[in-house]
């Protein structure tokens, strides 16, 4: 049971929440100029890495926002605090 | 015969006889005893056969490592499964012994779970020394404590010790400790969660108190977990080394201090380490006749070796067990051993009880459960935990820190790590590595000559460690006999994942009180109690009326009487489950402009638009219909099972995509009760009710809505129709839903106004060719494939989805689409999920190529039974003879247009 740190609530169940895959996909500012390969790459390419991960969470039974946590996915350590940048890829 | 001492047994009470039933024979015991120990005592030496080869099986461990003793309670609430060693007797308790599988009781079961969560800032798993030291450490700083045993006593390896008894009164009375007992924690999720099944009556039997949940599930969140769980004896394997009468050597000596029951007269013990010297001491005490000891050490210190002149006998160093033999039930009666020098002495004795004790497993599969690895230690010879994980520690055997267990049993000379003695082929399908699963060395060659040397792989081929005690018993052994055939070092081959739970959980403790109606919410709309009569259907978490027999009436003749109304006079329905979202602000126009289809910001105040959403892939997520209720504020309607899911992406993609737009969103699903009133008479019965409205088609048209009074009752009336004829969908505030349910019954009385269910509003749909997203949709159809281009925009820039469905991929001519289907016969019923193949194809001679399949299908079409499908380039296909296949049944089928009703949608007027 993951406990997840909502900026707003603070660090619940994750029961309380609803994965929302990796971070920083941002809906492609002009999607008509993406040849095919690209908007695939959008719609289904993801990170999968052994390590650190930034990756968006939905407090669907709290205060219904939207934030993103860095997690290590082999450790499932969470660190620092969740930000709302919904473009942040890594923390450096 | 009785193999109960005169004296002892910490745990037995004998002023408190009790008798058990073991396959209809009863068995005397007394009160503390476990059904293991009550079997071993009255010498019924067999509790279980091998599920393939029906071989006979005994008692061979006394905790959770016990492989064998797996039987089936069969009175209470009884239980599939139940490990002898954890069940407490009690007078009446009824067991049947099993081979290898267990049934499910044939009613319900009348126990009441429970679920408890509990915060702490130590929790401690294991209440042996270790975890008694460790909670009292962590009590004495003024942390929270919850400390939870699997066993009815604490202690572990050092049961009955003072130490245990004066920590355990230290702690009792602290307000900020919590002890529990008879907890199994049977999973570590992560982040410190536990989650402990404790059994609080199931040792009381009847005389259990009404109203205690029999058992209670746990969820333990801690700020750091203390894993004292010990660790588990192993067994070393040889040839018929699962007969009744082999057992793990402290185990049998334990069961002469817990429970006063001495397990055989005449023993032949082999162990790898001292402890297991200490064990046929204590066995020797006790009364056990020591025919041999052997070990398969070099040598063993001398001071240990000394005391076995007493009992007349002495330690045979570097000597192993190589097979035994038994009587015609399959017990033990004699051994057979050799020494492991190149001279390979062989000696046969005739013992009832062999004792073997290849070392301990520290209990590491609960640090394992998350990701925690483990590594091969040779100075412990076992598998110890490696590197932690977060706020979790490891201590006592659970470590491999040994010096608790062996309170009386120290170790003089390091152990050796031996799992198996020499085996020949022909002996190797003997030689048992599961016997819970009756896998053998035999198999484990049989992986390894197919070429498989992970330890994972060798798992699945043999499945060995996969039965209900999981490889505690003889997982680690298992991988070193792997590792030996392999002739590779242990350390390399590793061990299989463990997984939660530790030992089995029953569905029903699981369940706890979410069971029957609490298993999920049950919604209801606001005029619930109008419709309730009526059979209803589960959509979603909602109630919906299904249909409105009259007398005794059957379904079919219910929803064709329903659909006439609604085909030539007048039919209403409770509409209200549909989701319904309120979007304010300026910006409402470009966000429904980016989710839906079709264009909506050009929707003039007063108008309605049918919009189709898709997902970023092109797929149709949903459809509904939007009102413009003023400048700044729209309304919008949802199917009834995606109104969550709707909501949650316009939530998802204002928060994290548009942010900068200006658009708030309110769920007002249960806010507003909707009336629908379809028929060409719904014009008459509205206008009877709204009486400050020009009902009139051109003061009021299609896809309009008007904010009136019906009844006397504020409503917005929307001309929308989900059956093709007339209709008006009336929305009320949710409280006046039952009176204007009432006024439309009443209005509607004159023209026979006929209430109608899910199943006719299907049948209506479904004629008009109108998709339920969900139903005639899976996530791989596109608005095209609905034969539903007019709802995309050629104009906008962009839609969510509209990149896709640029993909030429998307426009192939065979991609599946929407079609209707009716009988040839015009009479045979077509099934929902059937697949479509070539007309008399020949069933019996798969594979049969498939066209597509039926998605929805009804019987009370207005023309007889009709059908809508999923069919490969179906748009192209109209007239041709399909088969429809459901359980090898075909019905020959005739492909038509989706819309099979009012294909030029006349009467929507009325």
């Amino acid at each position: 049971m993951l406990r997840i740190p909502c900026p707003h609530c603070g660090e619940r169940d994750e029961t309380e929440f609803e994965y929302g895959g990796q971070a920083g996909v941002a809906y492609p500012e002009d999607s008509a100029v993406l040849d095919d390969r690209a908007w695939s790459e959008y719609l289904f390419y993801r990170d999968n890495p052994r390590g650190w991960f930034c990756e968006r969470w939905f407090h669907t039974a709290g205060c219904r926002q939207w934030f993103v946590v860095e997690r290590h996915t082999v450790t499932d350590e969470i660190a620092g605090p969740p930000r709302a940048d919904f473009t942040a890829k890594r923390r450096t | 015969m009785s193999r109960r001492l005169p004296h002892g047994g910490s745990r037995i009470d004998r002023s408190r006889p009790v008798t058990l039933v073991v396959d209809g024979v009863p068995v005397e015991a007394y009160a503390g005893d476990t059904v293991a120990s009550a079997i071993l005592a009255g010498d019924h030496g067999i509790v279980s056969a091998g599920i393939y080869t029906a071989r006979p099986r005994g008692i061979m461990g006394i905790g959770q490592e016990e492989a064998n003793a797996f039987v089936q309670v069969t009175s209470g609430a009884g239980e599939p499964l139940a490990l002898a060693t954890a069940v407490e007797v009690y007078d009446g308790l009824a067991i049947e012994r099993v081979a290898g599988r267990g049934w499910l009781a044939d009613g319900p079961d009348p126990s009441r779970y429970d679920l408890t969560y509990a915060h702490a800032e130590v929790a401690v798993v294991g209440g042996g020394l270790a975890g008694l030291r460790a909670a009292a450490a962590a009590a004495r700083r003024g942390a929270r404590v919850i400390l939870l045993e699997d066993q009815p006593v604490l202690g572990g390896a050092a049961e009955g010790l003072s130490e245990v008894a004066a920590l355990a009164a230290e702690l009792a009375p602290n307000p900020l400790v919590r002890m529990l007992t008879r907890t199994t924690v049977t999973g570590s999720h992560g982040h410190r969660r536990l989650v402990a099944v404790q059994r609080r009556t199931d040792h009381l039997g009847p005389a259990a108190p009404t109203g205690v949940a029999r058992r209670r599930l746990w969820q333990v969140q801690a700020g750091e977990v203390v894993l004292a769980t010990g660790a588990q004896e192993r067994p070393m394997v040889f040839a018929d080394n699962d007969r009744p009468g082999v057992m793990l050597a402290c185990a049998a000596a334990d069961y002469v201090s817990r429970f006063g029951v001495l397990a055989g007269d005449r023993a032949v013990v082999w162990t790898a380490h001292d402890a297991g010297l200490y064990a046929a001491l204590e066995l020797a005490a006790a009364g056990t006749r020591l025919v041999s000891v052997l070990d398969v050490r070099d040598r063993v210190a001398s001071e240990l070796a000394r005391r076995f002149a007493a009992y007349g006998t002495r330690v045979k160093c570097g000597a192993q067990v190589v097979g035994t033999d038994g009587d015609a039930d399959g017990r033990l009666t004699r051994v057979h051993t050799r020494s492991l020098d190149a001279g390979g002495e062989v000696h046969s004795y005739d013992v009832d009880l062999l004792a073997v004790s290849g070392g301990f497993n520290p209990a590491v599969q609960l640090f394992s459960h998350h990701g925690g690895r483990t590594r091969w230690s040779p100075e412990v010879a076992g598998f110890v935990p490696d590197c932690a994980t977060d706020g979790e520690l490891s201590v006592g055997g659970a470590a491999g820190d040994y010096t608790v267990i062996e309170r009386w049993r120290t170790p003089l000379t390091a152990p050796e790590t031996h799992f198996c003695a020499d085996v020949a082929d022909d002996e190797a399908d003997r030689v048992f590595l599961d016997p819970q699963r009756d896998a053998t060395l035999q198999d484990l060659r049989a992986a390894h000559a197919a070429g498989l040397s992970s330890v994972e792989h060798v798992k699945r081929f043999t499945t060995i460690g996969t039965a209900a005690d999981q490889g505690k018993g003889f997982g680690v052994l298992a991988v070193g006999v792997l590792a030996r055939e392999l002739g590779r070092p242990i350390e390399e081959v590793g061990t299989t994942t463990y997984r939660p739970p530790l030992t089995p959980i029953s569905f029903g403790v699981l369940a706890g009180r979410t069971r029957g109606d609490l298993s999920d919410p049950i919604r209801v709309t606001a005029l619930h109690d109008r419709v309730s009569h009526a059979p209803m259907e589960d959509v979603g978490q909602w109630k919906r009326p299904w249909y409105f027999p009259r007398d005794d009436e059957g379904i079919e003749d219910a929803v064709r009487r329903e659909c006439r109304a609604v085909r030539t006079g007048v039919g209403m329905m409770d509409a209200s489950t549909l989701g319904k979202i309120v979007l304010q602000g300026e910006d409402v126009g470009v966000l429904l402009d980016l989710v839906y289809t079709n264009l909506f910001s050009t929707l003039a105040v007063g108008k309605v638009r049918y919009g189709l959403m898709c997902g970023p892939d092109g797929m149709v997520l949903d459809d509904g219909t939007t009102a413009r209720l003023s400048e700044p504020e729209w309304m919008m309607s949802t199917t009834t099972g995606n109104a969550a899911a709707v909501y949650d992406w316009l939530e998802e993609l204002l928060q994290t995509e548009w942010p900068e737009l200006d658009v708030r969103l309110t769920s007002v699903t249960e806010q507003w009760s909707v009336v629908a009133v379809a028929g060409p008479r719904s014009r008459e019965v509205v206008a009877a009710i709204a009486l400050d409205l020009d009902c009139s088609a051109e003061e009021f048209g299609f896809m309009q809505w008007r904010e009136t009074t019906v009844a006397g009752i504020p409503a917005r009336i929307m001309r929308v129709s989900f059956s093709g004829e007339l209709a008006y969908e009336i929305n009320v505030a949710s409280w006046y839903g039952a009176a204007l349910w009432d006024a439309v019954a009443a209005a509607g009385a004159s023209w026979g106004i006929t209430p109608y269910g899910t199943e006719a509003m299907h049948v209506l749909r479904a004629e008009k060719g109108f998709p339920i997203i969900g139903q005639d949709t899976d996530g791989t159809v596109t608005p095209y494939d609905l034969g539903m281009a007019w709802a995309v925009s050629k104009k906008k820039t962009d839609f969510i989805g509209r990149r896709s469905l640029q993909r030429e991929q998307m426009h192939v001519p065979d991609r599946r689409q929407l079609v209707g289907l009716v009988p040839v016969d015009g009479s045979s019923a077509i099934m929902e999920g059937a697949q479509l193949v070539a007309h008399e194809s020949d069933l019996r001679d798969p594979p049969v190529a498939m066209h597509g399949h039926v998605t929805s299908s009804y019987l009370a079409g207005a023309g007889g039974p009709f059908a809508l499908a999923l069919l490969d380039g179906g748009s192209e296909r109209e007239g041709e003879v399909l088969d429809a296949v459901d359980d090898l049944v075909p019905v020959a089928v005739r492909v038509t247009g989706p819309v099979s009703y009012d294909p030029q949608g006349q009467r929507r007027d009325g």
